[in-house]
């Protein structure tokens, strides 16, 4: 998806050479001191460049934390769930385009790191995890907190490193942070024996990275570039199709400019939204499952979609067999896994995604001189879908509050300045849809895993990154209830966020399916926070240690907002008590076809086109 | 069509490789059929032998999977035709005073060995490709087999090209 071409470098740069340079780091600078593996670990974050740490001590990892608490370059945050502190390294690295770091000890509390590492790499999130493990002998004894985290990582991890000698540590740091920050970015765990860490060892840094079977390509193929020039000249009905690569790789401005001068439009999908503003006139919006019906019948008809970053997920083509039949497809990722994975590429182009648009301009510019296909027509037949199907949403008729009409607000009231994050479920659709995106790295959810419970601890990442920004959570009732506890980590550590719950009582994603394809019957789905309100999120809130709020009317709406947004001494918490029949629309139903997107229930736009 | 395809492997010499690439088969529904690991004449570097049963466009799939494990260093699919490929192939085979003689036959026709005798069985070690060793197989069954071993399939390229000179420098 992207590199770190320019990104800030917090290691020895290795490999940054295109077309699979081998590393070559420079030569240690300071001469070696004698250290123990613990104070080595502290001093090679230091010099890798992170500033925060968000982690719990236990048993394995308690000698690292011992020189933590001398360094003035790494803050440690004290969290509550060791998820927490993984969604919180996630948030952090998506709002900043660093490293995130969080840290635990052995056994539960590495196997806590399990689900935010595989939401990382799900997402292509730059992450280090540090665990403590138990002694080099006691290795394979099942010793008290003994768990094989290297073993139980490998699938949801870019790579993970048992550190067994002391005199390793600096170089597994470097290039935990390397490998987690070039690339396609992702997460990286570094397990460390609780001997290595109490061991003395020698400190030099940079440590020589040796990693013969890593080799990024960041520079794109010219003649491939050129073929997707041509490509893009004779195309009548040419779509954009952007990624959370665009925006990994830092290439909002180059898409921009690729978009006002080829005046083709643009979609961005749910790991892209504000790689690309919302307000501009070429923005047709999300596509997929959830997507506007402008994004989704543009890919639908397109006869060339130009893929960027992007990797063809179920959720953006529905059916595979009848997405986007007439077009061909240029695909462009840093991963060559993603090219021709779920969909053939016409034209690979395997690069960093600013290096590529980058080239491309150019290409294109050449190509355009000689000739043009004339894609006036298009735009006509897209601006007739833009405005008969625009995105919307109908006014509860029992008086109960509109979710979608709280979302929208917070988005109008805070802003495109601020950072939203989001739990997983209807109200992250609802926030992807009904909030206006107009910057990159502002809209930050958990896209590919669907972890629920992501949203209050990845704005407490983002806030404690980006802390003169305003961070809005806006979270279910659901996944409010998976990692409410780090309220009282930002409390404490004062990082005032803001917490909209948009609370409809239920598990409402689940039982919009159980009333579109299970014929209304709710298994399991009542939280009981509507009939019985428990928990009482105001009162939770305040025994957390924020600011609790409530919102039951739709008159109430923008007089809370803002009281939330004047409070910046401690966090905020709205429980918005919202009804539970809204849906989410539009709707790609699973398992059909993007042509039977419906832009509310029973209209089929481009079904009754064909008709 | 599914069809055989021979990869091999240079991967990084460290603990917990091999690991790696057998799980990462498993998690991405691609079945190995024979795999065999050894040192190369390079300590840091071992070489892999797969062989796996995909079509064309998985096998794409599968080997820029493999290339994105940090210790795998170089891919290269072996063609039968520029290859050389072997198996290796200890049997017990129940044999004697009466037959032992027709059992020595059939072993020189297929060029092995006996490694070990004793007065009711030889054990007899055979290399080949996995045909030959199946032709023999089929001709010491009526005799009773009462025990093999057989090895993954290791293979090199023909001529004077080395893949491991071009990736380890």
């Amino acid at each position: 998806m992207t590199s770190a071409t320019s990104r800030p470098a917090a290691v020895p740069k290795a490999p940054q050479n295109p077309q699979g340079a081998r590393p070559r780091p420079a030569p240690p600078t300071g001469a070696p001191i004698r250290v123990t593996g613990a104070q080595s670990f502290v001093r090679s974050l230091e010099a890798a460049g992170c500033e925060v740490v968000f982690g719990i001590p236990g048993g394995a990892i308690l000698p690292a934390y011992d020189p933590l608490l001398d360094s003035t370059k790494v803050r440690h945050i004290l969290v509550r769930h060791e998820q927490g502190a993984g969604h919180a390294a996630t948030g952090y690295a998506q709002a900043t385009g660093k490293v995130g770091v969080c840290m635990a000890t052995s056994g539960p509390g590495a196997t806590n790191l399990v689900t935010p590492l595989a939401d990382a790499y799900m997402d292509s999130v730059p992450v280090v995890a540090i665990t403590g493990q138990v002694a080099r002998s006691a290795i394979g004894t099942d010793a008290f907190q003994e768990a094989d985290i290297c073993g139980i990582t490998m699938p949801v991890t870019k790579h993970n490193i048992l550190v067994t000698e002391p005199a390793d540590i600096p170089r597994a740091i470097a290039e935990a942070f390397h490998i987690a920050s070039t690339g396609r970015p992702g997460p990286v765990l570094v397990d460390l024996p609780k001997d290595v860490l109490q061991a003395s060892t020698s400190f030099s840094w940079p440590p020589e990275m040796k990693l013969p079977g890593y080799r990024p390509t960041v520079r794109p193929h010219g003649k491939q570039v050129r073929e997707a020039a041509k490509l893009i000249a004779a195309a009548q009905r040419p779509v954009l199709y952007v990624g959370g690569g665009v925006l990994k790789a830092h290439a909002s401005a180059e898409l921009r400019e690729l978009a006002e001068f080829t005046g083709i439009p643009v979609v961005t999908t749910l790991m892209a939204r504000g790689a690309f503003p919302d307000s501009h006139e070429l923005h047709l919006g999300m596509p997929g499952m959830h997507g506007t019906v402008a994004a989704v019948a543009a890919m639908q008809r397109s006869d060339l979609l130009i893929t960027l970053g992007a990797r063809f997920d179920d959720r953006v083509t529905g059916q595979l067999d009848s997405f986007a039949p007439e077009a061909k497809i240029v695909h462009a990722d840093i991963d060559p896994a993603e090219i021709s994975k779920n969909r053939r590429a016409d034209v690979p182009i395997v690069g960093d995604c600013k290096e590529v648009i980058g080239e491309l301009i150019e290409a294109v510019r050449a190509e355009f001189e000689v000739e043009r296909a004339d894609i006036a027509p298009w735009w006509k037949q897209l601006s007739s879908w833009r405005d008969t199907f625009p995105l919307g949403y109908e006014e509860p008729t029992d008086g109960t509050l509109a979710p979608q009409y709280v979302i929208e607000r917070i988005g109008a009231l805070a802003g495109p300045d601020a950072i939203y994050t989001a739990g997983v479920g209807q109200h992250q659709m609802w926030a992807a849809q009904f909030i206006r995106y107009e910057k990159p790295r502002t809209w930050l959810n958990s896209g590919g895993l669907g972890t629920m419970g992501y949203a209050v601890p990845a704005a407490m990442g983002a806030k404690q990154g980006m802390p003169d920004t305003q961070v809005w959570a806006i979270d279910g009732d659901g996944c409010f209830q998976m990692t409410n506890q780090e309220l009282a980590t930002c409390a404490i550590e004062n990082i005032p966020i803001k917490v909209a719950v948009i609370n409809n009582g239920n598990l409402g994603m689940v039982r919009q399916w159980q009333t579109l394809f299970y014929d209304k019957r709710y298994s399991n789905t009542d939280l009981g926070t509507h009939k019985h309100r428990i928990p009482d999120f105001k009162l939770l809130a305040e025994a957390l240690g924020c600011v609790g709020l409530r919102c039951e009317s739709k008159d109430d709406v923008d007089a809370v907002i803002k009281q939330a947004m004047e409070i910046n001494d401690r966090p905020v918490v709205i429980d918005f008590v919202v009804g539970k029949d809204a849906q989410v629309w539009p709707m790609v139903a699973a398992g059909t076809g993007n042509d039977h997107i419906m832009a509310a229930r029973g209209i089929r736009p481009l079904f009754e086109e064909d008709e | 069509m599914m069809s055989r395809h021979t990869l091999s492997v240079l991967v990084e010499n460290k603990p917990g490789v091999l690991a790696r690439v057998a799980g990462l088969f498993s998690r991405r529904g691609f079945n190995i059929e024979s795999l065999a690991v050894g040192p190369t004449e390079h300590v840091e570097v071992s070489r892999m032998t797969i062989v796996v049963s995909v079509d064309e466009l998985p096998l794409e799939q599968v080997t820029k999977q493999l290339n994105k494990l940090v210790n795998v260093i170089k891919i290269v699919e072996l063609d039968p035709p520029t290859a050389v490929q072997r198996e290796l192939l200890l049997v017990k085979v129940r044999a004697d005073a009466t037959v032992r003689s027709q059992v020595l036959e059939t072993v020189q026709l297929f060029r092995a060995k006996v490694v070990d005798v004793s007065p009711e069985a030889l054990t007899v070690e055979a290399t080949g490709t996995a045909d030959k060793l199946n032709a023999l197989l089929r001709m010491l069954e009526p005799y009773g087999i009462r025990e093999m071993v057989q090895s993954g399939m290791v293979a090199i390229g023909r001529g004077a090209r080395s893949i491991t000179a071009a990736a380890v420098r």
